[in-house]
C-alpha cells in the first residue's frame, strides 16, 4: 500500500510540476480571495488583523476545492481512470497517494497565504507551534476528505459544480477550528487554541480511515 | 487445464442496459480468438467484463480462475486491455507512463525501457509528452505499456486503429510472441482482414450474444515451449488466487 501510494503522489506531483495548474491559477486564485475579501472588510487596520485568522482559512478551503478538482480531472478521461483500476495498484494506496499530492500542495498553498497575511494585514504568529500544528492537523483532514468526495464526484458530468456543493460544508469544521486555533496563535493564546486542535485531529483520522476503506467502493462506484 | 475465459449465460449490465444479454465463450491458454460484430453488438462490453470493469451480475464468469460474479477486481493486475482510449497521461513522457504501468505491479523498469524499443519509441519520442504524440503514437505507448505488464490475457480492442503499416505488422508478431510466452489474446475488430489471419477462431457477436462461431486462420507455427503461463505470470506478481 505504501509503495502504490508513493508512486500515485509522485505520478501525481510530476503531472502538476509539468501542468502547473497549482502555479499559475490554484495560487493566484487564494492571493485573490485574500485581497478581495480584505477590499470587503475595508481599510480599518484593526479589523483587518480581527479577520486575517477567518481570511486565511476561507482562501485555503476555496484553494482546497480548485486542487481536488484537479486532482479528479487528472483521472477523468475514460483511458486514465480505466488505466489507473487495471495498474494493481491497491486503492487505499491510490488514496493515499493522491491526498499526499493534494496535502503537499496545500502546506506550500498555506505558506503563500501566511505570507500573504502578513503583509496585507500586517500580522504576526506569536505561537508558532499552534499555527504550524493546526495547519499539518488540517492539511490531513482537508486532502482526505477532499479526495474521498472528489472520487464520489468523479464519475458524473456535473461534478465541477456538485463537488463544491458536496464538499464544501463538510470541510465547515476545519474552517471553525482553524480559524480559532490561528486566531489563538496570532494573539499569543496558546491555551485556547490548542483547545480547537481537538476537533482537527479527529477530523483528520476519520477521513484518513474512512478514505483508506472506502475509496475503493467508490473508485468501482464512479 | 482450465479455460482462460469461460463466460456461460453471462449478463452484464451497462446502467439497465445489458451490454451482455447471456454470453457463452470460452478462450483456452495460448488461443487467439477474434471477436467480430457490428457496433453495439457487445465486443467492447465482452472484452470489459473480461478486465473485470464491468461486472458480470448472473450467468457463469470466470477469467483466469477468477469468478467475476464474485470479485470482478482480482483479475485485473493479470490482463491488459487497449481500450479505445489510450490510458496515458498527457503531461508524463512516453517513457514515463510506460514505466508508470510497470512499476504499478511491482516489476523491473528494464521491462518498460525493452518495450519501448520494441515499439520504435526511441529517441524524442521517449521523451515526449503523450499530450503532443498522435493518435497511432499514442497507441503505441499504450501497446508498449501492455507489453512490459506481461499480461496473461490480452484484450484488445480494434487494436489496429490508428496504427500504420509497420505498427499493424509488428502487432501481429507482438501477439505471436505473447501466444508464445504462454498469454491467450481475445481481440474484437471491424478489419476482419488485418485480423482474422491471427486467430484460431473468429466468433460473431450480435445483441449482446454470440451469436456463431468459424475456424481463424492463423499461419503461426508455434515450435517454442510456453515460459510464462499465467499461472507463472500470477505467481511472480505474488497472486495466490488465480488458477
Amino acid at each position: 500500500m505504501w509503495h502504490d501510494a508513493v508512486l500515485v503522489a509522485g505520478k501525481d506531483l510530476r503531472i502538476e510540476a509539468r501542468a502547473r495548474v497549482a502555479l499559475w491559477q490554484v495560487v493566484p486564485f487564494a492571493v485573490l480571495v485574500l485581497v478581495l475579501l480584505a477590499f470587503a472588510i475595508g481599510p480599518d487596520q484593526a479589523s483587518l488583523r480581527h479577520a486575517a485568522p477567518g481570511i486565511f482559512w476561507v482562501a485555503l478551503l476555496f484553494s482546497t476545492v480548485l486542487a481536488i478538482q484537479r486532482s479528479v480531472a487528472v483521472e477523468s478521461g475514460e483511458g486514465t481512470r480505466d488505466g489507473l483500476r487495471l495498474s494493481g495498484i491497491d486503492p487505499a494506496g491510490i488514496f493515499l497517494g493522491k491526498a499526499a499530492a493534494v496535502g503537499l500542495q496545500l502546506l506550500v498553498l498555506q505558506l503563500v497565504l501566511w505570507a500573504g497575511i502578513t503583509f496585507l494585514f500586517d500580522v504576526r504568529v506569536h505561537v508558532v507551534w499552534l499555527a504550524v500544528t493546526a495547519s499539518l492537523l488540517a492539511t490531513v483532514g482537508l486532502a482526505c476528505a477532499g479526495v474521498l468526495y472528489g472520487a464520489l464526484s468523479a464519475g458524473l458530468r456535473v461534478r465541477d459544480t456538485l463537488l463544491p456543493l458536496l464538499v464544501l460544508p463538510v470541510l465547515a469544521p476545519v474552517l471553525l477550528a482553524g480559524s480559532k486555533a490561528w486566531e489563538a496563535a496570532l494573539n499569543g493564546n496558546a491555551a485556547s487554541g490548542g483547545q480547537w486542535l481537538k476537533i482537527l485531529i479527529p477530523f483528520a483520522v476519520i477521513y484518513l480511515v474512512v478514505g483508506v476503506v472506502l475509496y475503493g467502493p467508490l473508485q468501482e462506484a464512479a | 487445464m482450465a479455460p482462460v475465459v469461460h463466460f456461460r449465460a453471462a449478463v452484464a449490465l451497462a446502467g439497465r442496459f445489458p451490454a451482455l444479454a447471456g454470453v457463452d465463450l470460452s478462450l483456452d491458454q495460448g488461443e487467439v480468438v477474434v471477436v467480430v460484430g457490428a457496433n453495439g453488438a457487445g465486443k467492447t462490453s465482452l472484452l470489459r467484463a473480461c478486465a473485470g470493469l464491468l461486472p458480470v451480475t448472473s450467468g457463469e464468469a470466470t477469467v483466469l480462475g477468477v469468478d467475476l460474479t464474485t470479485d470482478h477486481t482480482s483479475v485485473r493486475r493479470y490482463v491488459g486491455l487497449l481500450g479505445h482510449a489510450a490510458p496515458l497521461y498527457d503531461e508524463l513522457s512516453a517513457a514515463e507512463n510506460v514505466q508508470f504501468a510497470v512499476r504499478a505491479l511491482g516489476l523491473p523498469v528494464a521491462g518498460a525501457n525493452e518495450a519501448l524499443e520494441r515499439l520504435g519509441l526511441t529517441g524524442r519520442l521517449r521523451t515526449t509528452p503523450a499530450g503532443r504524440l498522435s493518435a497511432g503514437q499514442r497507441r503505441r505507448v499504450a501497446l508498449a505499456a501492455l507489453v512490459a505488464r506481461r499480461p496473461a490475457l490480452w484484450l484488445l480492442d480494434e487494436p489496429h486503429a490508428g496504427l500504420d503499416a509497420t505498427s499493424r505488422a509488428l502487432l501481429g508478431q507482438l501477439i505471436a510472441e505473447a501466444i508464445v510466452d504462454g498469454a491467450s489474446v481475445l481481440l474484437s475488430s471491424h478489419e476482419p482482414e488485418l485480423s482474422v489471419p491471427l486467430a484460431d477462431r473468429v466468433v460473431s457477436m450480435g445483441g449482446g450474444r454470440v451469436t456463431g462461431e468459424e475456424p481463424g486462420g492463423r499461419r503461426v507455427t508455434l515450435t517454442a515451449v510456453p515460459t510464462a503461463g499465467p499461472a507463472a505470470t500470477a505467481r511472480a506478481a505474488g497472486a495466490t488466487h488465480v488458477a
